[in-house]
């Protein structure tokens, strides 16, 4: 009896190591997304560019596609930035959400470094962002045909997680019926 | 996957200018705005390390007090207010953890330590409190009496 | 050519440790004096290099010099002297090297202080004091060096965060690591006894005091840490439930159950294989502290720079050791004294109870910093734990501990009646009932819950003192020689045990009753607060040694006035941060903070923190009971000169 309490703090502390180990792997500082699985909230944006069409959830159906929520005061989205032209040149879908500026600061930005988005709509207030539950700049939202979104990339996309991670996940996008 | 602006706005969050809730978030009603400030507290901050929107001059902080306070005087509970932000941001957001099957340990943890601890504590005693006393002979009553007779005080 | 000497000097400590460790270590399986006294030897000259080292590394700092890598990081030459020298320990790789400091100097205090020990169980604490040296030796010299230069040097450095540039860095680190990093000493104690097979009241005379020394400055450096983030911070709050402050609280509480429990195993040898366990489990949380800080498994305001990599290393450490000696544990601890016989209704029974409380205490403290992680690795949802959490299992579980302190002290060794203990608490008992009783006349039953817990801070105090005086009363027929006589643990007690009420009715004071107030102000503008008038007088620029500072001048009439305050908002070269005005009185403070700029004024908060500085006067006080304690000759009077080492390795026997 004496033998089993004795064993009791050992027995609990590689529970607690395992625990650790494993926690150790995870980046406490990414939340995960409440998206998944559901479709996109509705909104109707403004343009970023004057006299483009601007952005509505309605329209973001079809073909497997990518979300992009930028800024031009965000660091990370210009090292982003030439994938994203990258992929465009490849023939990947992607849209942008232009958060929390005013348009011309976007449209400033996107004439000095490119554009890669099919479409672009300015959410000044933040608040479409907020209701996609976006807490910083950037974030990428993949949608399938269906308008559901599918998985949310948190910071920049890189190569490396577009190869391993995105790409692999549109190629099935696109071949669901 | 640093972003880098939003850690500096974090950490500037702490260096610089403290104050959370300005003049003008303020709701006009005192009571609603009461529930506002206790709601607050225990909501997240998100890009922050370790605040409540209430403590946090970040900017997401302020868009948060400023949707609840829209919530609470568009007439939500509470409940309701705070269900809002949960469904855009998750569980996470909350500072107080749900009551629910992955968090009964958390929640029931510390009573049930505390009985199991008492429990093994109480057995351990009931195996410590044999302590009998052994009648003394007559001559080391005297002896014991006399002796403290000539101790005072100790 | 300075950072080259501390770096030499860290390898040679290293290879010192080693000998340590192995010199002690098969000294005492072999019985062999020599190899033990060269294991004492090398502990001195270990803790001899480290010192070098260290000062090596401050000596970087001080002059400046901008060619090592630390320097260049966290220091500039406009910075005052004393940050110079403290951001030593402002970076992951130089507080590590503080920590090994502290445990190269513990160790060789053993090896100087420790003649009066058995040889064997000296050497042995010698040897594990000198395994945990190398595995921390050994994460600064392979993943943390702190003299890593910079070629080209820098003309400049980028200076210390200007939040750390404050008398609180100075003193914070260095206590905390001193309690950290002392309960090593506990901890290697439990370690040899259980390699030797024998624990008795020599061997808790022996611990404890060490112990108290790691108890006092742990208490006291974390009552400083809420000090600092008070004044510092900027919006008045003083404990945030922090994964790192949790890190500092979870030893605190099962160190001071390991403070209580040797006292039972040195008076009556109760609690043999409990107080073993704590020693063990009070240096694990340590680590696990330390681990906490330096991995990014949790995000926390006090996190140095993540790296994962670092995190598995010191997991690794924290395997081996808290893995090896509750190995140990669960091989010897069956066969230990099983101890003296007491009833429920005594000292060690009270004792027992103390430490339930307080492991209960400790366990939810862990519960809420690490949910996150286990709940998040065993499915998808994420949830976050703050104070609220704490407040509803935390506080409940504290109030009976706090109501039982009180009689710990009172109740008899062995057994004690029922009767007679009630008739010792009855003054402390009417002094907290006469205090609850004020207290619900002063704020109607609405308040019912605070008034109890200022009339439980009363019973606290008035419990506290209770002991010598009653000591006292007992001899007043010559009350001065009664009071010179009093033994300093005596003191020490009541003084600790009262801080603790002090600490009480500061909490109490602060959560129930504060208040807060946010508006915009211009200069000339007026404002009333909390029984307080407050003018804005002037809005203005200013020059500090290295920062520029926008300075808000404010006449405060009305209670406690007139006085004037000042609230800076500070522009460093890397960032601001903003200096809180507080006026500082027993019954509270007053606390203005000064924000953005808005509408030609700027934004003003103001709090009202009734009885708030009793919260840290409660904590020095603690402290303070601890020190005068450690101050008792009677703690400090060894075991007998030892006598001369056996000739034959004393074979593992089932303690007496």
């Amino acid at each position: 009896m004496r033998r089993l309490i004795a064993i009791l703090p050992v027995a609990a502390f590689v529970i607690v190591l395992v625990g650790f180990m494993v926690g150790l792997k995870r980046d406490p500082a990414i939340l995960p997304s409440m998206l998944i699985g559901k479709p996109l909230p509705a909104f109707a944006l403004p343009p970023v560019k004057p006299m483009a069409a601007g952005l509505t959830s309605a329209e973001l159906v079809g073909e497997p596609r990518l979300l992009n929520v930028f800024a031009s005061w965000c660091g990370p989205c210009r090292e982003e930035h030439p994938v994203l032209l990258q992929l465009k040149a490849e023939g990947v879908t992607i849209d942008g959400l232009d958060w929390k500026e005013e348009a011309d600061a976007g449209a400033h930005w996107l004439d000095e470094n490119g554009d890669p988005y099919a479409k672009s709509g300015n959410d000044r207030t933040g608040r479409a962002g907020i209701d996609m539950g976006v807490s910083g700049v950037p974030e990428t939202f993949v949608i399938d045909r269906r308008g559901v979104v599918r998985y949310r990339q948190v910071g920049a996309i890189t190569p490396e997680v577009w190869s391993q991670t995105i790409a692999p996940l549109m190629a099935k996008l696109k071949a669901e019926s | 996957m640093k972003r880098l602006i939003l850690i500096a706005a974090a950490a500037l969050a702490l260096a610089g200018p403290t104050l959370a809730v300005t003049p003008d978030e303020q709701l006009k009603d005192p009571r609603l705005e009461a529930r506002a400030r206790a709601l607050s507290q225990e909501l997240r901050c998100l890009v922050c390390q370790n605040q409540s929107i209430d403590d946090s001059a970040a900017p997401l902080a302020h868009d948060l007090r400023v949707i609840l306070r829209e919530r609470l005087a568009a007439g939500d509970s509470d409940k309701q207010a705070v269900d809002y932000l949960v469904a855009r941001y998750g569980d996470f957001v909350l500072l107080k953890p749900p009551f629910q099957p992955d968090t009964w340990a958390l929640w029931l943890g510390p009573a049930a330590i505390l009985l199991l601890a008492g429990a093994g504590a109480a057995l351990y005693m009931r195996g410590r409190a044999r302590v009998g006393d052994a009648p003394l002979s007559a001559a080391d009553e005297a002896e014991a009496a006399r002796l403290m007779a000539a101790d005072k005080g100790d | 050519m300075t950072a080259e000497v501390g770096q030499f000097a860290l390898i040679l400590a290293f290879v010192l440790a080693m000998v340590q460790a192995l010199a002690t270590l098969w000294g005492a399986h072999r019985g062999e004096p020599v190899l033990m006294a060269l294991g004492r030897a090398a502990a001195t000259l270990q803790a001899g290099f480290v010192i070098l080292a260290f000062g090596c590394l401050a000596a970087s700092y001080i002059a400046c010099d901008f060619s090592v890598a630390l320097v260049a990081q966290h220091s500039n030459s406009q910075q005052p002297l004393a940050y110079r020298f403290a951001a030593t320990w402002g970076s992951h790789e130089g507080s590590m090297l503080l920590w090994v400091l502290i445990l190269g100097i513990y160790g060789g205090a053993v090896a100087r202080f420790g003649g009066t020990l058995r040889e064997t169980l000296q050497a042995r604490v010698l040897g594990v004091q000198g395994l945990i040296g190398v595995a921390f030796l050994g994460f600064l010299i392979f993943t943390s060096n702190p003299f890593l230069r910079l070629s080209p040097a820098p003309a400049e450095g980028t200076e210390l965060n200007p939040l750390l540039q404050d008398p609180g860095l100075v003193s914070h680190p260095p206590l905390l690591y001193l309690g950290y990093v002392g309960f090593s000493v506990a901890f290697a104690f439990a370690v040899a006894a259980l390699i030797e097979g024998r624990v008795d009241a020599a061997w808790a005379r022996w611990v404890r005091p060490w112990v108290l020394a790691a108890w006092v400055p742990l208490t006291a450096g974390i009552t400083l840490g809420s000090l600092w983030a008070y004044y510092e911070l900027g919006w008045g709050g003083w404990w945030f439930w922090d994964p790192v402050e949790n890190a500092s609280l979870m030893p605190w509480l099962l160190g001071t159950a390991l403070l209580h429990s040797a006292l039972v195993l040195e008076r009556r040898g109760a609690l043999v294989s409990w107080t073993i366990l704590l020693s063990i489990l009070t240096f694990s949380l340590s680590l696990v502290g330390t681990f906490l800080v330096r991995s990014g498994i949790l995000t926390s305001v006090h996190s140095f720079a993540v790296d994962p990599q670092r995190g598995i290393y010191i997991l690794g450490i924290i395997t081996v050791t808290t893995g090896a000696a509750l190995g140990l544990y669960a091989w010897r601890a069956p066969s230990l004294r099983t101890g003296a016989l007491f009833a429920p209704l005594s000292r060690e029974g009270g004792i027992t109870l103390n430490n339930v409380f307080l492991v209960a205490l400790a366990a939810t403290v862990f519960l809420g910093t690490f949910s996150p992680v286990f709940i998040e690795i065993m499915g998808k949802d994420k949830i976050s734990v703050g104070p609220p959490y704490y407040a509803r299992t935390f506080a409940p579980l504290a109030i009976p501990l706090l109501v039982l302190v009180v009689f710990g002290p009172m109740l008899n060794w062995k057994r004690d009646n029922v009767a007679a203990v009630v008739r010792r608490v009855r003054v402390p008992a009417a002094l907290a009932l006469a205090v609850l009783l004020i207290g619900l006349v002063t704020v109607g039953w609405k308040g019912v819950v605070s008034a109890a817990a200022v009339g439980l801070a009363a019973w606290l105090v008035a419990g506290a003192f209770a002991i010598p005086g009653r000591r006292w009363w007992a001899g007043r027929a010559n009350l001065s020689r009664s009071v010179r006589t009093t033994p300093p643990a005596v003191l020490g007690l009541s003084l600790a045990h009262a801080g603790l009420g002090l600490l009480l009715l500061g909490v109490t004071g602060v959560t129930a009753w504060h208040s807060d107030k946010v508006l915009t102000m211009r200069p000339g503008d007026s404002t009333v607060f909390a029984g307080r008038t407050l003018t804005l007088q002037s809005i203005s620029l200013a020059d500090g040694p290295n920062y520029q500072a926008r300075q808000a001048r404010f006449d405060i009439t009305g209670r406690g006035g007139p006085y004037t305050l000042v609230a800076e908002r500070r522009a460093y070269a890397s960032s601001q941060t903003t200096e809180a005005a507080i006026h500082v009185s027993p019954l509270g403070n007053f606390y203005i903070s000064g924000g953005d700029e808005a509408d030609g004024g700027i934004v003003v908060r103001l709090w009202d923190h009734p009885l708030i500085v009793w919260i840290w006067i409660g904590g020095f006080t603690m402290a303070l009971g601890g020190l005068v304690s450690l101050s008792d000759r009677r703690l400090r009077l060894g075991v007998a000169a030892r006598a001369p080492a056996p000739a034959f390795a004393p074979a593992p026997v089932p303690a007496e």
